[in-house]
């Protein structure tokens, strides 16, 4: 699928991501400044990680109301993938794009380490080069990646089967349910605190997240 | 007008940097603090001269940037 990476002031996981995205497609994916507007021909828009805007405010606030959102917005109504990974999920959830919101860590402590991440579900376009249960390697970096909603939304997200990844292990960050990423109802916006595509080469120390990447392309 | 904007986190949510700041201040001594929570105040400097409208375009604001509903509330003064 033809995929573009937003970029806003201040991400810096742009270039990771793009090596990721093209390593598993062999396609270039289109760049799109935070002031473009047309999202046309993107099957996939990706959100990486990095400190948009600073992080002033709050995580991922000001991006979710810069200009390109309206288009990302359109993009999800249709039915768009949209993927956001570490400030991307803050920002979908900024953006309203999906559930809850990611608060500073319990501990209060950047985490920058390895972590196991749990597949939920792999009957999505993300996930289906995992299997369901399967606990693969990941990596976070941040220091807002604790997910909260209220028990009404985690009991629904549940439900409806809508968490797509959980901490497997030890809970850092102290997210609600050990939960690292949420889809959207039709699951096809995903955002997750770790990144996956930290690990896509051997050279990278591991290719645990290169799965994710090769189902997109082939979707 | 002057509008300020005071957003909390909603009591519930866990308030990591009050407690660090709870433990700071128990460092220094101080053990009479049962709890702290910490927010933010944001002053908006308006060109509106009506209060009550001054007052519904800040909490306006508020929804729509200034507090995220899912883990804070707010509260406008108007001066």
């Amino acid at each position: 699928m033809k995929a573009g990476i937003v970029v806003f002031p201040g991400i810096n996981r742009e270039r990771d991501m793009a090596i990721a995205l093209e390593q598993s497609s062999g396609e270039k994916p289109r760049m799109v400044w935070h002031k473009e507007t047309d999202l046309s021909g993107l099957d996939l828009v990706v959100i990486p990680g990095g400190f948009s805007f600073g992080d002033y405010l709050r995580c991922g606030a000001m991006a979710a109301r810069s200009p390109v959102m309206t288009a990302i917005h359109a993009h999800a109504a249709r039915g768009g993938y949209i993927l956001g990974v570490c400030n991307g999920f803050q920002i979908l959830t900024e953006a309203g794009l999906l559930p809850g919101a990611l608060l500073r860590n319990a501990s209060l402590r950047f985490l920058s380490m390895d972590c196991q991440l749990t597949v939920e579900r792999a009957d999505t376009v993300f996930t289906k080069r995992y299997q369901k249960g399967q606990t693969f390697r990941s990596v976070m970096a941040h220091g807002d990646g604790n997910f909260f909603a209220d028990d009404a939304t985690l009991d629904r997200l549940e439900g409806e089967g809508l968490v797509a990844f959980r901490y497997a292990g030890e809970n850092l960050n102290g997210s609600a349910r050990a939960i690292a990423g949420v889809y959207s109802p039709n699951l096809r916006v995903l955002g997750l605190m770790p990144h996956p595509e930290d690990l896509v080469d051997p050279l990278m120390g591991g290719t645990d997240g290169k799965p994710l990447f090769d189902a997109l392309a082939a979707a | 007008m002057k509008a300020t904007v005071t957003v909390m986190l909603k009591s519930g949510v866990l308030d990591p940097q009050g407690k660090a700041i709870a433990h700071a201040l128990g460092t220094l001594g101080f053990d009479n603090v049962n709890d702290v929570r910490a927010g933010k105040v944001i002053e908006l400097d308006l060109k509106e001269t009506d209060p009550a409208k001054a007052q519904s375009e800040a909490e306006d604001m508020a929804r729509k940037l200034l507090a995220n509903g899912v883990i804070e509330s707010f509260r406008v003064e108007v001066a």
